[in-house]
């Protein structure tokens, strides 16, 4: 491996392309609790760099709460979780990923702009060495196609385009790893598909890794490579299922007898977890 | 024929904004002819009944004394002005730096709150007489008693509004990595204004009150004493000037703080 290609980030220091072994996240026999209560139990997990994971499974199966295990947004109760071989929490502070949230979770008295800006201004004033990807947030804007609306306050845009510019936020630090938690949930299906399109553009012009959960048994097949499904109460793996779909996904895909049977296979499985 | 084609010319957009215009010029209209009609009837009630200027004058002869007096009033004006400001100013800060501990500790919460519950509860006009005991005739008095009457809603409010910040957004911090200090400033800071503002809209009007207060129980100046020595000596229409005058400061403060509201809280 001595000859790893290596491209240059803004701050001038050369990235090195991670060798394949070395997992996007891992987790291993990772047991979550809120008291009593069993979330999560003895998960054990590898998410391959680069990949794009949805994550289906009945509600209270653990979807969102092992997204914030992995964000180190909660503890793990047992177990061990890792993030591209380090801790979550060295993780965290290099900003490796980002979150895509339910709710957008803009500050409404911010500009789209000045919202994607914010991860900036975290730690500058203590001196944090803040990743930098290749784009401006300007650019971030106009990728998620919102350019023009730079100065609109939240409360100014639709939901959808409010969800666009919480995306351009997490992929300001550039992360080799993005957890969305049904970011398009509150959205109409038109909406909805526009942006699952959209999505995947980003994916593969990015490369990063995407773990996406959601409640839609077609956005799932549609969007992911594989499809992880949990089982409820406790939440454990049922089992990780390869989409062998033709790229780049298109629209129309929808309508094949593939795409079908994989929703139909996923709709058994989540009814016998 | 010809009244078709009349209306197929006007442009729905110009129809839209006359209306628009209408219903704004109509929502100024109905208020202040309201006003004016019942001035018109006071002003006829007591003319036509005769009832006596030391009971109650008509809106004329108030009129013609606020003209006449007005360098008096000018002269009692800045003084209550002065300390409902300072009031206003001591009493509000005081309440945001309280609520900043309160939210960053839940023992100093829990140490101070019922004090602030109990300060709160006592009459204003029964801890004024002692404020002035303390403090003095002088002004020191009277901004005391306008911040006190300030402090409660703010403090109350202030608290409300710093922890209004959605949870998702203190997760986004977290991820972020952000220090407590970032927090603040960033997050819990911005989110409460409009609760603060509330908070200030309801102190803009009562510390002119607190003031007022004040000055009844002792002082030779401002609109507080001009209202005890025109009760006094019978001036009704000098009085009723001087309660105009009062209100005119509310409404004053109550403008200011709305206009800057609406710079600043704009989402």
């Amino acid at each position: 491996m001595g000859m790893m290609e290596s491209k240059a980030t803004l701050t001038g220091q050369p990235i090195d392309a991670l060798p394949a072994e070395i997992p996007a996240a891992a987790l291993k026999a990772a047991t979550v609790r809120f008291g009593t209560y069993t979330a999560i139990e003895e998960l054990d997990l590898q998410i391959e760099a680069g990949a794009f994971y949805t994550i289906l499974g009945p509600s209270g199966c653990g979807k969102s709460t092992m997204l914030r295990l992995v964000s180190d947004l909660i503890p793990a109760a047992g177990g061990d979780v890792s993030i591209f071989g380090k801790t979550t929490e060295q993780a965290r502070l290099a900003r490796e990923f980002a979150f895509v949230f339910q709710d957008a979770a803009l500050l409404p008295w911010r500009s789209a702009l000045k919202n994607v800006e914010l991860p900036l201004e975290i730690g500058r004033k203590r001196n944090v060495e803040i990743p930098v990807g290749p784009r401006s947030p300007r650019e971030l804007l106009e990728l998620v196609g919102l350019k023009g609306r730079e100065n609109a306050l939240p409360h100014e845009l639709s939901g959808g385009m409010r969800q666009r510019v919480a995306i351009a936020r997490a992929l300001l630090c550039q992360p080799k790893l993005l957890l969305m938690d049904e970011p398009f949930g509150a959205l109409d299906e038109m909406t909805r598909d526009r942006l699952n399109l959209q999505l995947l553009d980003i994916w593969r012009e990015t490369g990063t890794t995407i773990l996406f959960v959601t409640h839609s048994i077609s956005e799932a097949v549609f969007l992911g490579q594989k499809v992880i499904m949990l089982r409820a109460n406790p939440g454990r793996l049922r089992e990780i299922v390869d989409i062998d779909l033709p790229e780049p996904r298109q629209m129309k895909l929808r309508d094949t007898p593939e795409f079908n049977r994989y929703c139909g296979y996923l709709r058994e499985l989540l009814e016998t977890c | 024929m010809a009244v078709a084609e009349t209306i197929d010319i006007v442009d729905p957009e110009i129809q839209a904004r006359n209306a628009a215009r209408k219903q704004k010029l109509m929502s100024a209209v109905v208020p202040l002819a309201t006003a004016a009609g019942l001035v018109a009837l006071w002003q006829l009630g007591v003319k036509g009944f005769g009832v006596p200027t030391y009971i109650a004058p008509a809106p004329s002869d108030v009129a013609a004394t606020f003209v006449e007096k007005f360098p008096l009033l000018m002269q009692n004006f800045w003084p209550t002005f002065i300390e409902s400001v300072a009031g206003f100013a001591v009493g509000n800060l005081a309440a945001i730096l309280i609520a900043v501990a309160f939210v960053h500790s839940r023992n100093v919460e829990r140490a101070f709150f019922p004090i602030a519950v109990f300060v709160n509860t006592i009459p204003i006009l029964a801890i004024a007489p002692i404020l002035v005991l303390i403090f003095g005739p002088g002004m020191t008095a009277k901004v005391v008693i306008a911040a006190l009457i300030c402090f409660f809603p703010t403090l109350v409010n202030m608290v409300r509004g710093l922890q209004s910040v959605s949870p998702q957004t203190l997760e986004l911090a977290r991820i972020l990595s952000a220090s407590k200090t970032e927090v603040f400033w960033k997050m819990r800071l911005p989110s409460s204004l409009p609760f603060l503002f509330s908070a200030l809209k309801i102190s803009a009007t009562t510390s002119v009150i607190g003031a007022i207060v004040g000055e009844w129980v002792g002082a030779d100046l401002g609109l507080g004493a001009l209202i005890i020595d025109a009760t006094f000596n019978f001036n009704s229409p000098l009085l009723y000037a001087t309660v105009l005058m009062s209100s005119g400061l509310s409404v004053l403060m109550f403008t200011l703080v709305s206009l800057a509201e609406r710079r600043i809280v704009r989402w």
